[in-house]
């Protein structure tokens, strides 16, 4: 940029010069030189200005990944790498083990994405293939909307509207399967809740994410397919999901990220046990829900450390799910030529 | 060879079937949804609106037992808290979206810059107040309206740059050219030409942004706190919309509860009412 601008100025110099009388041209000359190096120093600035806040956003990340790796030292100073193995998770006896934590984490997102991601691809078939165009857009607009209903909103209406409902109405009928997934008294709350208020969660954002890689299914793949008389079903499992295979497993694991970490939802519905057991009526535990149960009344000598511990272990599961979602998904604009 | 199959044969009428079963879960996945969203709301309006009267907007929060009671402390701190917050994150966000679209472009920085915006868009906010549970909290040792502001400002930041760069990378070259032309600086085109040209587009981030923190709670848990009393202060604990609402919705005192569920309808009607204006006002605005 600089270097344009001195020859800009060197140029406008050099045609006052030929001149080579001393008069309002040249002084002209010089003023406009001078303001194009002003012009300069101001870009100089401004270049820096956006740089350092560009830069504030990693040094956020390195910041955050640091301070809670010095907080979650005295725990891994006295557990090692126990901790990721203990079962136990109690703060009388001072012992910490992240286990309950772990499984109750991905328990309620493995059934989050077994009922979002039917759902959110039929709501993406439904978008792209089937919906009269006047209509696409505010259906797409409603589902979306879904995504910004904020996160305590699910959660008090799962405790106080869907938790009775199903502790009256579905866990009986599941209990009667006697399978031991689902033993034990219907409570409402607890694992198969959290899943299931997950799940509605992260809808939105799967069938986004799905619905823009439908789109960008070239056209003529699906016409030709049509021209020899595929069905519209046979268009969209043949052409469509194949065409769009690495997108839409970008969009799940986009889902499962949020899944992993949302608080406010799970923490509601959850049941809030630090116990481990194999049925899913049973109240449990995830990383985020320990988090905002029991931080606020930590004691400062080993279980908030612990708490912090917990926290990079999410950070860390959440970066890395995340991060592929995010190469999947790219990866899958890139060979649509996007 | 074969005869072509009639439109009665069996391979025909499975096709149709299978073709109709499809169909018919696609939409009614989509039926599901919509069926999802309209409960949600219909709950919000019968359960919260009765809860939504006068005094809900001028009294503080109750103690435990006392009936009546509002939530003016909890909405003046959300207001607070989010304004600040707002007044951060917007000109850092845009400014850094400025620099990735008009400067990085295709840097090594601008992608790694980039690519962490994107995963910090979607990290557990609730990390994010571990974080500064640390960097605010525990070294002033108080519970501060200031530190849930730099909890919602780092959640509202990646928002606005990822849709300022997206906006900005929309604007055709051959403005930036025209603008060049005629000898503008740099700072000037990209302030007062680009940005300008995509503001719409560049509210509605911000909007959604807004939108979002607002509703917020896990990053405010411990780093406001709540407070049971009206505070206006910013350096002492303070009460929010969505901490209040949790607090009292797990209570066991049904005057809470109800106050709980008029704050979510409150919360549910100003954050869909932002979105529903970013979206409609500025029609090309990125959906995210």
């Amino acid at each position: 940029m600089s270097a344009t601008a001195e020859q800009a100025a060197h140029a406008v110099r050099g045609h006052a010069a030929e001149k080579a009388e001393p008069g309002p041209d040249a002084l002209a000359a010089e003023r406009l030189a001078a303001r194009v190096r002003r012009f300069a120093i101001q870009d100089r600035i401004f270049l820096g200005v956006t740089f350092s806040f560009a830069l504030f956003v990693l040094l956020v990340l390195a910041g955050l990944l640091v301070s809670l790796f010095i907080e979650a030292w005295p725990a891994f100073r006295e557990f090692g790498a126990g901790f990721f193995v203990g079962t136990t998770w109690s703060p009388a006896r001072e012992v910490y083990g992240a286990v309950i934590a772990i499984y109750g984490t991905l328990v309620s997102s493995f059934i989050a994405l077994l009922i979002a991601v039917p759902i959110s691809f039929g709501i993406a078939v439904f978008l792209t293939e089937i919906c009269p165009l006047r209509l696409r857009r505010p259906l797409g607009t409603a589902i979306e909307l879904l995504a910004g209903v904020p996160s305590i909103i699910y959660g008090i209406w799962g405790l106080f509207i869907l938790a009775p409902l199903l502790q009256d109405h579905v866990q009986p009928l599941l209990g009667a399967t006697g399978l031991a997934l689902f033993s034990g008294p219907p409570l409402g709350v607890g694992m198969l809740t959290a899943g299931l208020v997950l799940a509605l969660m992260v809808i939105p954002f799967i069938a986004s994410v799905m619905r823009d890689v439908f789109e960008t299914v070239p056209g003529v793949l699906k016409e030709s397919a049509y021209g020899i008389g595929c069905t519209t079903w046979e268009v969209v499992r043949r052409i469509v999901l194949p065409f769009a295979r690495v997108g839409v497993i970008g969009g799940i694991m986009l889902g499962l990220g949020r899944a992993l970490g949302e608080t406010m939802a799970v923490t509601f519905v959850i049941g809030n046990a630090n116990r481990l057991s194999a049925s899913l009526f049973a109240p449990g535990n995830s990383i985020a829900s320990t988090l905002a149960n029991e931080f606020a009344e930590a004691d400062p000598t080993l279980h908030i450390p612990a708490l912090y511990a917990l926290g990079l272990l999410l950070f860390v599961i959440t970066f890395i799910v995340l991060g592929l979602a995010k190469w999947l998904t790219e990866r899958s604009r890139r060979r649509a030529g996007l | 060879m074969d005869a072509i199959p009639r439109e009665s044969s069996p391979l025909y009428r499975r096709r149709r079937v299978s073709n109709a079963i499809g169909l018919g879960l696609s939409a009614s996945a989509m039926v599901i949804g919509l069926f999802a969203l309209g409960w949600i709301l219909w709950t919000l309006v019968s359960e919260g609106f009765a809860a939504l009267n006068w005094a809900f907007f001028t009294n503080s929060t109750p103690a435990p037992g006392t009936p009546g009671g509002g939530m003016a402390n909890a909405i003046v701190g959300s207001l607070m808290m989010v304004g600040f917050a707002t007044l951060v994150s917007t000109p850092i966000g845009i400014l850094a979206g400025i620099y990735l679209a008009e400067f990085g472009a295709k840097s090594r920085f601008a992608q790694v810059t980039r690519f962490v915006t994107d995963i910090m868009l979607s990290a557990p906010s609730i990390v994010i107040g571990l974080f500064v549970f640390a960097i605010a909290v525990a070294t002033t040792r108080q519970f501060s309206g200031w530190a849930g502001s730099i909890a919602l400002s780092l959640i509202a930041i990646p928002v606005v740059v990822r849709t300022t760069e997206n906006m900005l990378s929309l604007v055709p070259g051959s403005l930036r050219e025209a603008a060049f032309a005629l000898g503008t600086p740099r700072w000037k085109v990209n302030l007062a030409v680009t940005l300008r040209a995509v503001r719409g587009g560049v509210i509605t981030g911000v909007l959604l942004a807004i939108a979002r923190i607002f509703g917020e709670t896990a990053p405010l848990l411990f780093t406001s706190l709540s407070n049971q009393f009206f505070n206006a202060d910013m350096s002492k604990p303070m009460a929010s919309l969505p901490v209040v609402i949790y607090n009292f919705a797990l209570s066991p005192y049904e005057d809470w509860q109800r106050l709980a569920w008029g704050g979510a309808a409150l919360i549910a009607m100003i954050v869909l009412a932002i979105n529903i204006v970013a979206r409609t006002m500025f029609r090309d605005a990125p959906r995210n």
